[in-house]
């Protein structure tokens, strides 16, 4: 007990915004910048389940480049010799209904969901980073305006907000990123914006602003960097739920096109053919469900690593 | 609190309205139309026919007319006839198939929360032991699973290795039990994870300490004092997890043949279905900001700290 009393005692005292004053209070040194992030390399580094995560996503990444140097057959042509195989040597996953071999659409799935999962993200940040910034610095009108505007699309359940453009946009792989940037920013936005409305009455900002500092310097080098660690974490969280949604859309049909293959369309297709083909639907849902694992230990690990108070 | 349940119930109009209006111009914004629809098997009209169909839906009024319209009709709980489902009118389908996916989406809650709650106070008394590990580890499981991936693998598990349950239908209450829990092992890891830290936070307090000090078994005093008050902040996941609830349904009715509304979410939008997309978009908005106000008065009910 004697322990974990002050454990709870530091919980108390401003979580998440303790640690980025550290590392910003002297800005011109390098060796405290670079501290927070090294101790949350060592931290993240020390526990196993993350560094297996982020082994298995590292591994993914790298099928999903070399897709084409792997995978042992085409993932679109058919062999109408040789439909529904069960697994066997020649196919080592089986083979689908147009005889094309199902651990190459697999190995090129990989390039689709990796490819969602980051690219999805990286519009996010662009649209959600800069609109939590303009709405918590600027303040004012322009900021309720904005909260109203994100309000609104928070009542939106963003998977069916999703489903909705896609069907309007039609399926494809950049639909799905417009898709999911479009719906996505919300939730970072309103993360930026309420680190941004308390960073910015911190003394270190004041000191700044009395020193004559202009609003962009203000912004990108004072604020954002303090508002980075929460930002780093959401995005972790981004990107194995960008997977989910491109595999979500593409089980209704409404992700992306055929012939190119993707995880969830796999799953969608060959649903029906369960009891009769159930290698077609299982061997990319588990494909699915380690991707999801992997990312979510490496997620969770991250987390713990940057702010170790949290947990 | 009154002024407050007031206060909410008049903000639920501007925001219905932006949904609504979003909505809407999502689906007049985008290219195609619904007169030459996406969806499969579609009839190529002539343009003659085309030009008569778009009067006789008032597809040819302008947008900001039609949208008035609408929404005039709406409030009188008149959402039109389904452009798909040429015979019926939306709210004929909406009311055979709510009721379905709100008693599925019940079970599962219920389900979620009793197994979640109970997962988590395992978790956080046995913590860092085996019984802890296997909680977090289902929790995360279910948390980070997509719940159709989830199904497959029910399906294969309890169906066809174990032939406990059928693989679909709606027909007995043998049917419901994979649907369900399916649909409930998701928000049941998240409210496992949440119960458990917020418990773990508890019992570390000075109170529980206390009423150790002063001899209490070790039963009562988890189930009394702790889980009392690690539950508050749990009442607060319960409005996000009307939602994935209600979108998570979609995926699990179509797997398991329920005929609930999850059907139409994708069969409308795909068919370009505008009457049954705004009505659907609607219910599910009107239904997820009333639970959320529900939540949030809860809330205030059970924690006295809290005054609106």
């Amino acid at each position: 007990m004697a322990l974990s009393t002050p454990a709870s005692d530091t919980s108390l005292s401003t979580p998440g915004s303790s640690a980025p004053i550290g590392a910003l209070a002297s800005p011109g040194t390098e060796l405290r910048g670079s501290s927070l992030w090294r101790d949350a390399w060592r931290r993240l580094i020390r526990n196993k389940l993350a560094v297996a995560g982020g082994l298995t996503v590292l591994l993914l990444c790298l099928v999903a480049v070399f897709a084409d140097f792997i995978a042992p057959y085409s993932y679109t042509k058919p062999n109408f010799g040789r439909i529904y195989e069960f697994p066997s040597r020649d196919f080592p996953l089986g083979t689908d209904q147009l005889g094309r071999d199902v651990l190459s659409r697999m190995i090129y799935g990989a390039r689709v969901s990796m490819l969602v999962g980051l690219g999805a993200q990286v519009i996010v940040v662009l649209i959600g980073v800069p609109i939590g910034l303009i709405s918590g610095f600027l303040g004012g009108r322009v900021d309720l305006f904005l909260t109203r505007f994100v309000d609104v699309m928070y009542a939106f359940p963003q998977l069916l907000f999703v489903i909705l453009v896609m069907s309007m946009l039609g399926a494809g792989l950049t639909n799905i990123f417009i898709a999911i940037g479009f719906t996505g920013w919300v939730r970072i936005a309103r993360l930026t914006r309420a680190q941004v409305l308390s960073l910015k009455e911190m003394e270190f900002v004041e000191g700044a602003r009395a020193l004559g500092a202009g609003v962009f310097r203000q912004v990108t080098r004072h604020i954002l960097p303090g508002a980075l660690t929460p930002i780093v974490v959401c995005v972790t969280f981004g990107i194995p739920e960008a997977i989910f949604t491109e595999a979500a859309l593409s089980f209704i049909g409404v992700g992306i096109n055929p012939p190119t293959p993707s995880w969830g369309q796999m799953v969608g297709e060959n649903q029906q053919f369960l009891r009769s083909y159930w290698y077609l639907c299982v061997f990319p849902s588990i494909a699915i469900a380690v991707t999801m694992l992997s990312f979510t230990f490496f997620g969770d690990g991250v987390r713990d690593a940057l702010d170790p108070k949290m947990k | 609190m009154l002024r407050y349940t007031v206060y909410r119930l008049l903000w639920l109009v501007p925001t219905l309205l932006a949904m609504a209006l979003v909505t809407f111009l999502v689906m007049h914004a985008t290219p195609g139309s619904p007169l030459d629809p996406v969806a499969q098997d579609a009839n190529p009209l002539s343009p003659e026919a085309q030009k008569n169909l778009a009067e006789a839906y008032g597809l040819d009024k302008p947008l900001y007319e039609q949208f008035g319209l609408f929404v005039g009709k709406a409030i009188r709980g008149d959402f039109g006839q389904s452009f798909v489902y040429k015979t019926r009118t939306v709210s004929e389908i909406l009311v055979e198939t709510f009721p379905i996916s709100l008693f599925l989406g019940s079970m599962a809650l219920a389900i979620a929360v009793a197994g979640g709650v109970a997962l988590g106070i395992l978790a956080a008394v046995y913590q860092n032991r085996s019984w802890d590990y296997l909680c977090v580890s289902l929790a995360t499981l279910g948390v980070s699973v997509p719940n159709f991936v989830l199904a497959v693998f029910m399906i294969v598990l309890f169906s066809f290795v174990i032939p406990l349950f059928p693989t679909g239908g709606w027909g007995s209450p043998r049917d419901w039990v994979l649907p369900a829990v399916t649909l409930a092992l998701g928000p049941l890891g998240i409210i496992a994870r949440f119960t458990r830290s917020s418990m773990v936070e508890v019992i570390r307090s000075d109170y529980i300490r206390t009423a150790r000090a002063k001899g209490l078994a070790e039963q009562p005093v988890v189930l009394k004092h702790v889980l009392k008050n690690a539950l508050i902040p749990v009442v607060t996941l319960l409005g996000p997890m009307f939602a994935a609830v209600g979108t998570g349904s979609f995926f699990v009715e179509s797997i398991f043949r329920v005929p609930g509304m999850g059907r139409f979410f994708v069969l409308s939008m795909t068919g370009r279905d505008y009457p049954m997309i705004m009505a659907v978009v609607l219910i599910y908005g009107a239904f997820l900001a009333l639970m959320n106000l529900v939540v949030d008065l809860t809330y205030g009910v059970i924690d006295p700290r809290i005054r609106y």
